[in-house]
C-alpha cells in the first residue's frame, strides 16, 4: 500500500530528477565540465582568449623544475598549514573547555568570542593590518609598554606568515562553539565513573574528553586543512604576497598566474596539483582516523 | 554555619572566581580588535599615533564617519553589495530546498549515489573550477556583471542542499503519505507542508548565504572590472594607496569605514543569535 501511495518507480525518477534539476544543471555546467576542462587546460598554454594550445607536460615541468616562485608558494603554504592547523584546533578546544565552565552569564562570553568569526574576512584583514602596524599598531605599543621591541609583523619577512597565522586565530570562535557542543554531548556518567576510580583532571581529559569528541576533531581537521591550503584573501589584502614573496601563498600565486599574467594553462596545472594534494591529505586523514576516532553507538 | 559547610562555600566561591577570571582572560583578546577599531575610528589624525595608546579619543571625532563615506563612494559599494547579497539569498532559498526535497522526500533509484556526489563537490578546492567557470562566464558576456556572483546560488549550493536534506529527513514520512493519499502533487507537498515546517532551517541557510555573499572577495575580484560595480569587499580597498612604511593612510577614516562595514553583520548576529547557534550545531554534525 505504501508503494502505491509513494508512486511508481518510473514516475518517481522523473519527479525526483525534476526537483534536483537545478543542481544537476549547475553541476554539469559549473562543476563537472570545469573540472574536466581544467585538467585539459593544464596540458595547454592558454590565455583565456582564443583556444588553448596543447603543450603536453610543459606546465608541470615548469612548475617543478623552472619556476622558483612556484616552489616558494608551496613552501609558504606548507609553512602556514603546519603551524595554523594544529594551532587552530588546539586553541578552539581550549576555548571550548573554558566556555564550558558552568557559571552564570557564560553565554555572554560565548557570544563575544563568536562575534569575530562573522566579521567579513576583508574587514578583519584591515583591522589586523592596523593592529599589527609596525609603528602605530596597538600590538607593538602594548609590547613597548612592557619594554619589548615589537617586530615589523606584516612588513617583516620573518614575521609576515606568522602575522597571518595570528590574525586567523581571531576567527576560531565558530570552531570553538562546535567543539563546545561536542563537549556538552559527552555523558556525565563517563566522568563520574572515572572519578570513582580516582582519575584526575588530566587523565579524564585524555581518556574521556578527547576520544569522545574525536569525530568532531576529525571533521574540523579536514575543514581546517582545506581552508589552510586555499588561503587567499588575507594574503592578497594584507601583504599581496610580500614582503619579498614571503606570503605568496599557493592560491594567490595561482590567481596571479591566471588573471594577471594570462597563464591559465599553468594555473590549471597548479589547481589540479592542489586537488590531488587535498585528496591525498583527506584520504590520509580518513585512514588515520581508524586509529584515533571513536564513534559512540556503533560504527 | 558548620566548619565543613563554610569550607565548601569558600571552595565554590573560589572556583567561581577562577572561572570568571579564565573566561575574561580568554574573551578579552577577541574583544580588543573590535574596541580598537572603534576607538581608532573616533580619533583625530594626531591621536592615532599617540604613545602610550589612547583608548578613549579626545576629542571624539564623530565626523570621521561622515568623511569616510564621502572619501570613497561608500554607499555605492553598499548598494552593490545589497543587490548581490539579496539576489544570492533569493537564489538559495529558491533552489536549495527544492533540490534537498528531491534528495530526501522522494524515493528514486540512484538518489543516494547522486547525493554522495553532491557532498563530494564540497571538497573540491575552488581553484579547480575557478578558471573554466571564468571562461564560461566570459563567453556568455557576463564578465563585469553581477551574474557570475548570483547565478551559482540558483543551482543549489551543495552545502545548503546537504543541510536541508538532513533536516527534511527528520520530518516523518506519514505527513507526506497522507497528503499523497489526498491526491496532492509533490510540488504541493513541498510548498504547502515541508517548506512551512522548515522555517528555522531556512532562516539558518539564509543567514549563512548572507554572510557568504557579504564576505565574498575573490569572485568579485575576478569578475568585476569597473569600480562602480564593486561591492564593499572590493570597495574598501580604495582607501589604500600602497602599504609601505613610508606612505601614510588615514587610518582613522579607514577604521570608520570598517566599522560601518562590520556593523550590519553584528546587528544581524544579535537579532538572529538563536539561528546562528543553531547553524553552528547543524554544521558541526558528528558525521
Amino acid at each position: 500500500m505504501i508503494a502505491r501511495i509513494r508512486g511508481s518507480r518510473r514516475r518517481n525518477i522523473v519527479v525526483g530528477l525534476l526537483f534536483i534539476s537545478p543542481w544537476l544543471i549547475g553541476f554539469i555546467l559549473l562543476t563537472a565540465i570545469p573540472i574536466v576542462a581544467s585538467l585539459y587546460n593544464s596540458f595547454t598554454r592558454y590565455s583565456g582568449v582564443g583556444s588553448p594550445v596543447w603543450i603536453g607536460l610543459e606546465n608541470y615541468k615548469a612548475m617543478f623544475v623552472r619556476d622558483r616562485l612556484f616552489r616558494i608558494s608551496v613552501y609558504n603554504t606548507a609553512y602556514y598549514a603546519v603551524i595554523a592547523i594544529p594551532l587552530q584546533i588546539i586553541l578552539a578546544i581550549g576555548l571550548a573547555l573554558v566556555l564550558n565552565l558552568k557559571v552564570k552569564g557564560v553565554s555572554v562570553f560565548r557570544t563575544l568570542v563568536y562575534m569575530p568569526s562573522i566579521v567579513p574576512v576583508f574587514a578583519s584583514s584591515f583591522i589586523w593590518l592596523w593592529l599589527l602596524h609596525p609603528y602605530f599598531g596597538l600590538v607593538n605599543s602594548l609590547l613597548e609598554m612592557v619594554g619589548i621591541r615589537g617586530p615589523g609583523w606584516v612588513v617583516d619577512p620573518a614575521w609576515s606568515k606568522l602575522s597571518i597565522v595570528i590574525m586567523t586565530q581571531w576567527g576560531i570562535g565558530a570552531t570553538a562553539m562546535i567543539f563546545l557542543a561536542a563537549l556538552q554531548d559527552v555523558p556525565r556518567s563517563l566522568y563520574e565513573s572515572a572519578e570513582i576510580d580516582g582519575a584526575g583532571n588530566w587523565a579524564k581529559f585524555i581518556n574521556i574528553t578527547i576520544p569522545s569528541i574525536s569525530p568532531v576533531i576529525f571533521f574540523q581537521l579536514i575543514m581546517t586543512t582545506n581552508g589552510a591550503l586555499q588561503m587567499f584573501t588575507q594574503a592578497y589584502i594584507m601583504t599581496d604576497g610580500g614582503p619579498a614573496n614571503t606570503t605568496l601563498f599557493y592560491a594567490l600565486y595561482l590567481y596571479r598566474k591566471a588573471f594577471l599574467e594570462g597563464k591559465m594553462g599553468f594555473a590549471s596545472a597548479m589547481a589540479w596539483l592542489l586537488l590531488l594534494v587535498s585528496l591525498t591529505l583527506t584520504l590520509l586523514l580518513f585512514r588515520s582516523s581508524r586509529r584515533w576516532v571513536f564513534y559512540r553507538g556503533g560504527v | 554555619m558548620s566548619m565543613a559547610t563554610e569550607a565548601k562555600t569558600k571552595r565554590i566561591v573560589k572556583k567561581t572566581l577562577i572561572s570568571y577570571a579564565l573566561l575574561t582572560a580568554v574573551t578579552v583578546p577577541f574583544l580588543i580588535p573590535f574596541l580598537w577599531m572603534v576607538s581608532t575610528a573616533l580619533k583625530d589624525s594626531a591621536q592615532i599615533m599617540a604613545f602610550p595608546p589612547v583608548w578613549i579619543p579626545n576629542p571624539i571625532m564623530w565626523g570621521n564617519f561622515g568623511e569616510a563615506v564621502t572619501r570613497i563612494p561608500f554607499f555605492m559599494f553598499v548598494k552593490n553589495t545589497v543587490i548581490i547579497v539579496t539576489c544570492s539569498m533569493i537564489g538559495t532559498l529558491v533552489s536549495a530546498p527544492l533540490v534537498a526535497y528531491g534528495f530526501s522526500r522522494i524515493r528514486w533509484p540512484g538518489r543516494d549515489y547522486l547525493l554522495m556526489l553532491v557532498i563530494a563537490t564540497m571538497m573540491i578546492p575552488f581553484p579547480v573550477t575557478l578558471i573554466p567557470q571564468f571562461v564560461i562566464f566570459a563567453r556568455l558576456g557576463w564578465v563585469n556583471t553581477f551574474y557570475p556572483l548570483i547565478i551559482p546560488s540558483f543551482v543549489g549550493i551543495p552545502f545548503y542542499v546537504f543541510l536541508l536534506r538532513q533536516f527534511f529527513m527528520t520530518i516523518p514520512e506519514d505527513i507526506s503519505d497522507s497528503a499523497r493519499i489526498d491526491g496532492a502533487s509533490e510540488l504541493c507537498i513541498y510548498s504547502r507542508i515541508i517548506l512551512p515546517l522548515s522555517k528555522p532551517v531556512l532562516a539558518v541557510v539564509s543567514l549563512f548565504q548572507f554572510l557568504t555573499s557579504w564576505n565574498d572577495f575573490l569572485r568579485p575580484l575576478i569578475y568585476l572590472m569597473d569600480p562602480k560595480r564593486y561591492p564593499l569587499s572590493l570597495g574598501l580597498q580604495e582607501f589604500r594607496t600602497t602599504l609601505s612604511e613610508a606612505s601614510w593612510m588615514d587610518w582613522n577614516l579607514f577604521m570608520a569605514a570598517c566599522t560601518l562595514t562590520v556593523i550590519p553583520t553584528i546587528i544581524l548576529f544579535f537579532l538572529a543569535q538563536r539561528h546562528f547557534i543553531e547553524g553552528v550545531h547543524l554544521t558541526g554534525m558528528k558525521e
